[in-house]
């Protein structure tokens, strides 16, 4: 059976050109970077040029990027350094939809007596700005906000919103991971201080993140170890992964505009086709800004673990903001925080879309879903055939 | 992905007995859309007691639908009073074992049976009396205290389970706590009487395992049952117990003071030196 994989939102495949580039850092020229000899020196050259392509991805420069572990990494050590580094502050700003990696943290800072402010979202997942405008104090230490949204793939006005906290000199973080790749990001002109990219979300592979700290800011490492990444970042280089992460940056670079027209078509044929094809269906953040992969839509009387199921049965790979698939009982905090009804949010599915998707699997797609959604209708209490769901259930 | 057992699949993917049943003479009805699990449950009983037809819908997860698959494919051919005595386990075993996390899904099939055994006598459904503890699910205390007896639950992540008490915010925790408390130390009030020596030598073992040893070991220590004598309990400690000066507290103010409360209340714990 073939695989047809639409949750590039989860991870990606590493590309062919970026393997290429890695495999020979893997036993060919595996010297340290740090060494002092030419056959390490040589794997020094390397990291700079992927430093250097990183940077022109994102419009920054070479020395303001740091190689971490993972987009986790990322975002924590931009976190802590920025109360490390205002430590007569005490107050986090954030926003209710950002991934576990800032949440959970945020959650955590809470219990050690920080202050946390979730900023609330609107029903397409727009972030509230006047409610994000009067959150800023002079305690305010760190301003966190995700570029774009995971689940929903809702994008955040964040340079307006890193504007407005830099004019209260308030440090702005913002967790990218989604955004990069898909989106232009240009830093060169930009009030964001630090910037969080995981590898494995752009066809680079897993194991590698960036931070990008803005020239100028204070920072604190988190990691404290060798003089790596001149001491922002202790620990020998994960070489092959900064490569690697090199060479995915720069497609990402040459390609974005036409492979974002070519998925954005895919995606817009995947969801109209699911909208007409299947009744009380609905497209979570539609009305927003989003990115052109990502697709999460809802369909109501139906529970989301079973449709991922049944999809896996056509090797359809997808994922569920449904509670039942992530160990929780809730439907995802993002679909929560959206006001998304209970009827429609335990059966949401979250479809991403990456450049390797073809026409032809969303073809497939749209055959079978259709007749797996009313197959789990047709088990459930509150669906009743003629389409007129009953109202008992919510 | 959670692992499913093949008769789950094999009950997810070709449910059996699913959709509406037009002339059934006993129907549950359980949970609810915000719950995210939800189970209609049709009987057709004839004259003689005996259950014709089950059929069911339902809204939820694999193993939702399993359970709800399993239970009517159990439900037929049974009389009332055999259909009484099915609990949620039984479910369970029937669909060789179900993902402890979604135990749920089997309580949520035999609340559907005791509703609609109910119907059928034109009984009033039991209201679910007792105070709502789990706010986010609407689980009341009575049926947490059901569940921990019945499966003789002892942890809250347990109850939440089997019930989904406690899965949502989080703020019920500390009350499903005391209700665990409460319910296994009523327990022990009964067996109490009965207690022989091997049993108590048993439980001892296992309230060390289970209650004690793992916060040793935290603390980088442990402990050893050496031998049991009436209701002198002789131990000796290990690891970072045996250096610390603290260890006799450690002994009488927690170690006996567990012992006490989940064995038998008049034990006393001795350290041996070897
Ligand atoms: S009240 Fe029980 S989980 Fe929220």
């Amino acid at each position: 059976m073939r695989t047809i994989y639409l949750d590039n939102n989860a991870t990606t495949q590493v590309s062919p050109e970026v393997l290429e580039a890695m495999l020979p850092y893997f036993n060919e020229y595996y010297g340290n970077p740090s060494s002092a000899h030419t056959f390490g020196g040589q794997v020094a050259a390397k990291l700079r040029k992927a430093r250097e392509q990183v940077a022109d991805l994102l419009g920054a420069r070479p020395e303001e990027i740091i190689f971490t572990s993972c987009g986790s990494e990322s975002d924590n050590t931009a976190i802590l350094s920025a109360l490390r580094t205002e430590k007569e502050k005490r107050h986090i700003v954030t926003s209710r939809v950002e991934h576990p990696a800032v949440r959970s943290l945020c959650h955590y800072l809470e219990k050690q007596g920080y202050k946390v402010t979730e900023i609330p979202v609107d029903r397409e997942g727009r972030l509230d700005m006047d409610q994000y405008r009067v959150s800023l104090t002079r305690d305010t230490a760190l301003v966190t906000l995700m570029w774009a949204n995971n689940e929903t793939g809702v994008i955040f006005p964040v340079e307006e919103a890193a504007r407005m906290a830099k004019e209260r000199k308030i440090l702005f973080h913002t967790d990218a991971v989604q955004a990069v790749g898909k989106i232009p990001i240009d830093l060169s002109n930009s009030a964001i201080d630090m910037l969080s990219i995981s590898g494995h979300k752009l066809h680079a592979p897993k194991g590698i993140g960036v931070l990008y700290v803005r020239t100028g800011t204070r920072f604190s490492p988190f990691l404290i170890g060798g003089h790596q990444e001149r001491g922002r970042r202790g620990g020998t280089e994960n070489t092959a992964g900064i490569i690697g992460l090199g060479k995915a940056c720069e497609m990402a670079a040459e390609n974005m505009e036409k492979e974002n027209t070519r998925v954005k078509a895919l995606r817009d044929k995947l969801e109209t086709g699911i909208l007409s094809l299947v009744p009380n269906t609905r497209v979570n953040g539609a009305g927003a800004e989003r990115l052109p992969n990502t697709s999460n839509i809802s369909f109501e009387f139906v529970e989301g673990e079973a449709i991922l199921l049944l999809m896996d049965e056509h090797g359809i790979c997808a994922s569920s903001g449904s509670a039942c698939t992530s160990g929780s009982l809730q439907p995802s905090h993002v679909l929560r925080a959206m006001g998304v009804p209970f009827t429609m949010a335990h059966g949401s599915i979250r479809f991403s879309l990456s450049i390797y998707n073809t026409e032809e699997e969303i073809d497939f797609v749209l055959e079978k879903v259709p007749p797996i959604i009313e197959k789990l209708r047709s088990y459930s209490p509150f669906w009743k055939p003629e389409g007129q769901a009953c109202a008992s259930g919510t | 992905m959670w692992e499913y057992s093949d008769k789950v699949k094999e009950h997810f993917l070709n449910p059996q007995n699913a959709g509406e049943m037009e002339d059934a003479n006993a129907v549950g009805e359980v949970g609810s859309m915000a719950c995210g699990d939800a189970l209609k449950l049709m009987l057709k009983v004839d004259e003689n007691g005996k259950i014709q037809e089950a059929k069911f819908q339902t809204f939820g997860c694999a193993s939702a639908i399993a359970s709800a698959s399993a239970l009517t494919e159990m439900l037929k051919g049974k009389t009332i009073e055999e259909a009484e005595k099915i609990t949620n386990q039984d479910i369970v075993d029937y669909l060789g074992g179900l993902p402890k996390e979604k135990m749920h899904c089997s309580v949520l099939g035999r609340q559907a049976l005791e509703h609609a055994l109910a119907d059928y006598r034109g009984q009033p459904v039991k209201e679910q009396e007792g105070e709502i503890v789990c706010e986010c699910f609407g689980v009341t205390d009575l049926e947490i205290e059901r569940a921990i007896r019945e499966n003789n639950l002892s942890t809250v992540e347990e109850v939440t389970n089997y019930t989904k008490a406690g899965g949502g915010c989080e703020g019920c925790h500390d009350t499903i706590r005391e209700i665990i408390a409460r319910v296994r130390s009523e327990k022990k009030r009964v067996t109490r009487p009965k207690l022989s020596n091997i049993q108590k030598i048993r439980m001892i073992e296992e309230t060390i395992e289970r209650e004690i040893r793992p916060s040793l070991q935290n603390d980088g220590g442990d402990i050893e049952l050496v031998d049991v004598i009436g209701n002198r309990v002789l131990v000796a400690t290990r690891g970072a117990c045996a250096t610390c000066r603290a260890s006799e507290l450690t002994l009488k103010n927690f170690v006996e003071q567990k012992l006490r409360e989940l064995v038998w209340p008049e034990l006393v714990v001795e350290e041996v030196t070897e």
